[in-house]
């Protein structure tokens, strides 16, 4: 609780930056317009001027909340909530990709985990690839599944829903094995002394210690999800979702358009993560095993 | 169906040879340890191959390896320039000011527990939120060429980084601090001769993971726009050309030189903490 007053000062600085960035950055604009008019602004004007600008270089912060709440919470109440300008609709079509790909994702990286922890011949040849898979970009294949998989005819959330799970597979697989095998030397004899089953060793000892190691890696993969269906609606030009309305942004100079998906994403990504975080506090604590 | 026997049995052939190394009491030495693996690759090649000649898979679908590595061979200068544009341009050249000015910050907030309370949950926060999704906006303020790469990729390194450094700031326990205090060392021979050398280790953890996020960064932001050369811009357009072959190899690249960043990283660190016990051993 004492971090809250260092928290909203820091936010706070961050606020008055952005505020004096966006002065700088579209003053050059703003001077333009007022000489054309041939009027000389005052301070004050300019800085009205560029707080206020359709199109600006850098949106000042209200205006990306404007036309979040424009787009979210003004259409909801209007009934229109699931119409194409909406962001909820644009929001709904990435978390459905996101969600579907972090499930598949997940569940086979803790299967593969699972195999990785029971049998030495997976361990000693899946491994290594799975660690190596973490230093190279492989966000990079996205384009090509998109591409490859709309040319045999399918299209919308199936393709966004490959990049994220296996986005979100190595995580989990490297995350997960560390978390099956982080039960000591002790705990294992002593189940070897009551003449415990691999079965129950894993229902009883392995799998409940490893839920710490489950939580972290289940954030990283949900993040990793999010980023892969964000990239995954780039390449072909797709029409809906919020890696669309950045990209049409940018095409047309929508400036506050790619901020406010830009921020409806971090929301996003915080509200996913934050999810798994309270899912982690409540069934850790259940467990006793919260610090 | 020659080749789909063929890839059929050199799969259960590898995985034959993999059970038996695996098992055998060789399984400890550092050659079994690198040849299974090896083993395995090979095999996954090899039906890859089969399969794709085997079942006529489309090469607009998969190319098999063999026209890949061919693609790759024959077209060694564009990917050089690419190599070149993307990595040596956009992503080392943003890695090195993200990162650096991640450490100066992290060092000059250390002396503020203020600041730090305030500055550790939002980058922890900030870290953890889709940062490729400011690749549009930087594109839009720097150019398409490599400088709103490296300006992707420094917005992309400088949180991860950041945090990492500050808690390896604070690693030192409160004896060795006394001790240095004993010495009437100063504020800054404290720093330079036991908190920044005991904030190595979670230093290199944050390069580390920054060397990733470099290589992604600098790749997803050509989406965005960029000259005609660079790693994702071959990707985007050769996708859109169906050179699926070119759009491999560039991933090999893409590989390859993230791989190798991560170790010569992995490398520098294993000589400055000779000293901590995840190396010795």
């Amino acid at each position: 609780m004492r971090s809250i007053l260092p928290i909203l000062t820091v936010v706070a600085a961050i606020a008055v930056l952005w505020y004096g960035a966006a002065v700088s950055m579209n003053s050059k604009w703003a001077q333009d317009q007022a000489k054309r008019a041939d009027i000389e602004l005052s301070f004050t004007e300019l800085v009205a001027e560029t707080w206020s600008h359709d199109r600006p270089r850098l949106p000042a912060p209200h205006q990306v909340v404007v036309e979040l709440w424009k787009t979210t919470g003004e259409m909801a109440l209007k009934g229109r909530a699931f119409s194409k300008r909406s962001l909820i609709f644009h929001g709904w079509i990435t978390l459905s990709a996101t969600m579907l790909g972090f499930v598949i994702g997940t569940g086979a990286g803790i299967l593969l985990a699972v195999g990785i922890v029971h049998y030495r011949v997976m361990d000693m040849s899946v491994m290594p690839w799975a660690i190596a898979s973490q230093t190279i970009p492989i966000l990079a294949i996205a384009p090509m599944i998109i591409v490859v998989l709309n040319s045999i005819g399918i299209q919308g959330l199936v393709p966004k829903a490959i990049i994220s799970a296996y986005l979100s597979f190595f995580p989990v697989v490297v995350g997960m094995v560390k978390g099956l095998r982080s039960p000591s030397m002790d705990q294992l004899d002593l189940l070897r002394t009551y003449s415990t089953g691999v079965n129950a060793t894993f229902w009883k000892l392995r799998l409940p210690s490893s839920m710490p190691y489950l939580f972290t890696s289940l954030k990283i993969g949900m993040a990793a999800s999010l980023v892969g269906a964000i990239v995954g609606e780039l390449p072909t030009g797709a029409i809906r979702g919020l890696g669309a309305r950045m990209l049409t942004g940018s095409y047309y100079g929508q400036t506050i358009q790619i901020w406010s998906a830009l921020f409806a994403a971090a929301i996003l990504a915080a509200v996913l993560v934050g999810i798994i975080g309270l899912m982690e506090r409540a069934i850790l604590k259940r467990m006793g095993m919260s610090q | 169906m020659t080749w789909v026997i063929f890839a059929i049995a050199f799969w259960a052939t590898g995985f034959w040879v993999n059970y038996k190394l695996a098992n055998s009491r060789l399984n400890h030495t550092r050659l079994v340890k690198l040849a299974v693996p090896l083993v395995f690759g090979f095999s996954i090649i090899a039906v890859w191959e089969g399969l794709v000649r085997g079942l006529g898979v489309p090469h607009v679908i998969l190319p098999p390896p063999s026209a890949i590595a061919e693609r790759f061979a024959g077209s060694l200068d564009i990917l050089w320039v690419d190599f070149v544009q993307t990595f040596v341009k956009g992503a080392l050249s943003g890695y090195f000011i993200g990162c650096g000015s991640a450490f100066i910050v992290a060092v000059l907030i250390d002396r503020s527990p203020f600041l730090q309370r305030g500055l550790l949950p939002v980058g922890n926060f900030i870290a953890a939120l889709p940062i490729v999704g400011t690749a549009p906006i930087l594109v839009m303020w720097f150019g398409f060429d490599w400088q709103s790469k490296a300006a992707v990729v420094v917005a992309m390194v400088f949180f991860p980084m950041l945090v990492n450094t500050v808690q390896g700031l604070a690693a030192t326990d409160k004896m060795q601090r006394d001790l240095m205090a004993t010495y009437s060392a100063s504020y800054w021979q404290t720093l330079f001769k036991l908190r920044l050398p005991a904030a190595m280790p979670a230093v290199f953890n944050g390069l580390k993971i920054a060397t990733t996020l470099a290589l992604i960064g600098a790749i997803v932001a050509e989406f965005f726009g960029s000259p005609i050369k660079g790693m994702g811009f071959r990707i985007s357009t050769e996708v859109g050309k169906l050179g699926l072959d070119m759009v491999w190899a560039e991933i090999t690249v893409a590989a390859l030189a993230g791989s190798a960043f991560y170790g010569v990283v992995a490398l520098i660190e294993k000589g400055v903490t000779f000293w901590h016990p995840s190396q010795r051993g």
